[in-house]
């Protein structure tokens, strides 16, 4: 299943041995023998003993070290993420807390050559969606054509009819998205979701590689792993070829709802690497149309906004009208063309679980052609047919509302008990438009430093792609990992942590 | 540069500058006590008094005693004016401004905090409490270093440091107040301790020297033995010694004139300037400085506020010019100020 579930999963049997009791905080030399991924592909070890071969160099380092040594690369891995103050922010009721980013040291590895077909198939789907959305907000071809039935869209809670005939630069709306990939037992990649809204994790992806340089120099000497640094320099032209004014400086800002976003870390991060402005709605102002910032020159233009606020705080006039986040007319000065805005306003029309489904069909609508990444088999509850597989087996699926995010309001069927799936089957009967269903995916695993020695975690895998004038794919993404036993919860707030992803260009000797 | 930001930054300034010179005070403050007789009367209450905080810790009901004192100047989480408050301030002045300031000064800023939270309890102790203020105000130094060797001298910097003068230019007008007990009857409540403190006049103003880290510099610039009516000059009028107010006011001119629209602040600080260099001084010490070091504090606020009205207030509330206006001035003014 998916690795938005809230809840703990931990009655699945991850088919790990019971290890020996050892003091709480004693690590031990890594033992691959005693690894044990069971039924899960593992990213890493194929069964107990025997690594995959891009991971050989890596599993043979790894058990060379002693305690002592393991335990100094542990504490240096907490004292990197604590001095760089790489954190996330909590909300709780006591206030927000500021956390220190869970972080385990070991990589993840993929291969160049399987990242190759993954990357051109992220590219692939990203150009689909962009053409989905343009042509939803102009002509509505796709609907015309009845491939994608009209009433998805006029009942998506992500559609902005204030958008309609907008044409922004290079007919592009999502221009930051990040597609959350899974690998399933048969050791493929699936797309879980596409994320065009306000992504976030990407400053996260950055730091685990510096925090892994710092840990483990050693083994950089090893593979040839692509780098991943310029992710900053790439989003800076995307967001610079999006400037309606011809000059060679665009006024680029990061718009962030401020220090207690749980993002916040990562806008900052984002602006100071980019070297744009950091605002808050404060900072801004519109004036006939035009975008200004505050400063201590007086009104300076702004030409591109990178927004980390979803679209119903951007702009009191319109949406939102207590939102004190925003920016008053922004709306207005985008749809004249004034200022360039990414993720465009709308975008997350495409950003729904039912119109997910109909992602293939667009690749080849818009495209032409095969889908290189396949979705998880789903079922639509808006579909008759489907929808009645749906309810007769409610108890071997994961039912998902469409516009929740978060893990919120879904079913976990094979965990949920009687009563439970009886109660959801009448949500669903009132409101089928809102629910999608997917069979378990059984997430794979990678190792984990763990107190007992190396243990097998659920992961799944976010790269970023952008597109503007050009298209970008972050070469791996960012892994997130469920660090409580058997969990497929690897959302941070949730006791998820991750890892640095290398894709390695050839296998080491 | 965005006003918020300058705003931050210049808070930034203030408070690193604020947390060097808290320690530099306690820590000379513990060194003089030493040096002075068990019978001078001479408490610990005075720190409370230079600091400003006494509403607070007389709400508190603390006692006006050594460790209590310390705790509540150092390491008391709620006290925002304690060292560990101030370093907390700077720490999240320089998290929002993380764009701007270079990664690995965050990183000391950032570590600072995480060690003083730690160890600031070793304060209480006289020992530890001089290792622990010493390894504070050379990391504020580090940081200052860090900050001129690695940030461009811009705008942002220039507001950093325009903080930095600010605050240490009112620290130093503390640190002569703290001179002027050992010579003012009426500062003491008991005119016994005039007597008592009198022999001892001299090691006062040694010690707000050492304090300052100017008694080498005044040495080599003044040549006479240490006296009040010398040091209390130097360290209003010199232009040469960075911790002397004239030469914070003549710095800040220098960073002042690297922001437009600077007119109004640069009054301000001609005003404070006038008000150090007309002093008379040996006919203040005579008198009394009490009067006169409100006076000097009241035209460094001025300065602060100027700084707000000119820079840092939001634009709405100082009726930003009409978008259309043809003048020559606006038009500078819309120019992109890249960072």
């Amino acid at each position: 299943m998916c690795g938005r579930i809230l809840e703990s999963c931990g009655k699945i049997d991850s088919g790990a041995k019971k290890l020996p009791q050892k003091d709480a905080l004693a690590l031990m030399p890594i033992d691959w023998k005693a690894y044990e991924p069971g039924s899960f592909f593992d990213e890493l070890i194929s069964s107990p003993g025997y690594p995959r071969k891009p991971a050989r160099v890596l599993a043979k380092y790894l058990a060379s070290l002693s305690d002592d040594e393991l335990k100094r690369r542990h504490d240096s891995v907490q004292h990197a993420i604590r001095t760089m103050g790489i954190s996330f922010t909590v909300y709780s009721e006591a206030g927000n807390i500021d956390r220190e980013w869970p972080f385990d040291p070991i990589p993840r590895i993929i291969t160049s050559k399987e990242w190759e077909t993954t990357s051109r198939g992220l590219a692939q789907r990203l150009h689909a969606l962009n053409a989905f959305i343009h042509d939803v907000y102009n002509d509505g071809k796709i609907l015309k054509d009845k491939v994608v039935p009209r009433e998805l869209i006029a009942d998506s809670g992500n559609y902005r009819s204030q958008c309609q005939g907008m044409k922004p630069k290079h007919g592009v709306w999502a221009h930051v998205c990040g597609t959350d990939l899974v690998r399933d037992a048969d050791g493929k990649f699936y797309v879980l979701e596409d994320n065009l809204r306000v992504p976030s994790g990407v400053s996260y992806m950055l730091e685990n590689r510096t925090v892994t340089k710092r840990v483990f120099p050693e083994l950089f000497e090893n593979y040839d792993i692509q780098p991943i640094g310029d992710y900053p320099g790439c989003l800076f032209d995307m967001l610079a070829s999006l400037s309606p004014r011809k000059t060679n400086r665009p006024e680029i800002v990061v718009l962030t709802p401020g220090i207690f976003n749980s993002a916040y870390f990562e806008h900052s991060f984002l602006a100071q690497q980019m070297g744009a402005e950091l605002v808050q709605g404060s900072d801004l102002i519109v004036d006939d149309d035009r975008v200004y910032m505050k400063t201590i020159n007086g009104l300076a233009p702004v030409d591109v906004i990178y927004r980390r606020i979803d679209d119903l705080f951007m702009d009191p006039t319109v949406f939102n009208k207590d939102s004190t986040l925003g920016v008053a007319g922004l709306l207005q000065a985008w749809l004249k063309g004034n200022v360039g805005l990414a993720n465009a306003p709308g975008a997350g029309v495409a950003d729904d679980k039912v119109i997910y489904t109909y992602v293939p069909a667009m690749i080849k609508y818009y495209l032409g052609e095969d889908p290189i990444l396949p979705n998880v088999p789903s079922y639509l509850c808006c579909v008759e047919s489907e929808c009645d597989y749906v309810l007769k087996n409610l108890d071997k699926l994961v039912v998902k509302p469409a516009n929740e995010s978060g893990g919120y309001g879904m079913l976990m069927g094979p965990r949920a008990s009687r009563k439970e799936r009886d109660e959801f089957a009448l949500r669903i009967k009132a409101n089928p438009r809102n629910y999608m269903a997917q069979p378990l995916v059984a997430l794979s695993t990678a190792p984990i430093m763990a107190n007992d020695g190396v243990e097998p975690r659920h992961v799944d895998l976010r790269p970023f792609i952008l597109q503007g004038k050009d298209t970008y794919v972050t070469p791996g993404g960012l892994t997130r990992v469920a660090l409580v036993k058997g969990s497929y919860v690897v959302n941070s707030s949730q006791g998820g942590g991750s890892k640095d992803t290398w894709i390695v260009n050839e296998e080491p000797n | 540069m965005l006003s918020s930001v300058a705003e931050r930054v210049y808070w930034l300034g203030r408070y690193l500058e604020r947390v060097e010179n808290a320690a530099r005070l306690i820590n000379v403050y513990s060194q003089m006590l030493f040096d002075l007789p068990t019978g001078s009367h001479l408490g610990w209450g005075i720190l409370i008094d230079i600091t400003g905080c006494n509403a607070d810790y007389d709400r508190l009901g603390l006692p006006m005693e050594e460790k209590q004192i310390v705790r509540y100047l150092v390491a008391d989480p709620k006290n925002p004016a304690s060292l560990l408050g101030s370093i907390h301030m700077m720490r999240e002045n320089a998290r929002t401004t993380r764009e701007i300031i270079p990664a690995d000064a965050w990183e000391h800023f950032n570590n600072l905090y995480l060690k003083m939270k730690e160890t600031a309890s070793q304060s209480l102790s006289r020992r530890g409490r001089q290792q622990l203020l010493e390894d504070v105000i050379g990391d504020c130094q580090r940081l200052f270093g860090l900050l001129a060797g690695s940030m461009n001298h811009d705008t942002a910097y220039a507001f950093i440091q325009i903080g930095r003068k600010v605050e240490r230019a009112d620290m130093t007008s503390r640190m002569v107040d703290v001179g002027s007990i050992s010579l003012l009857p009426a500062f003491t409540r008991d005119t016994k301790e005039r007597v008592i403190l009198e022999p001892y006049e001299n090691v006062i103003w040694m010690n707000v020297l050492r304090c300052l880290g100017g008694y080498q510099a005044y040495r080599q610039k003044v040549q006479h033995a240490v006296g009040g009516e010398e040091v209390v000059r130097f360290l209003l009028q010199d232009e040469e010694f960075p911790r002397a107010i004239g030469y914070c006011l003549k710095d800040m001119v220098t960073y002042l004139n690297k922001l437009p629209n600077n007119q109004d602040v640069l009054h301000a600080v001609a005003r404070a300037k006038k008000v150090t260099t007309q002093a008379d001084i040996s006919s203040l010490l005579q008198r009394g400085l009490l009067d006169f070091i409100d006076e000097l504090q009241i035209s460094f606020a001025d300065i602060h506020e100027e700084l707000n009205n000119t820079w840092f207030m939001p634009m709405e509330l100082r009726k930003a010019r009409p978008a259309q206006s043809q003048s020559s001035d606006d038009g500078r003014q819309r120019q992109i100020q890249t960072i």
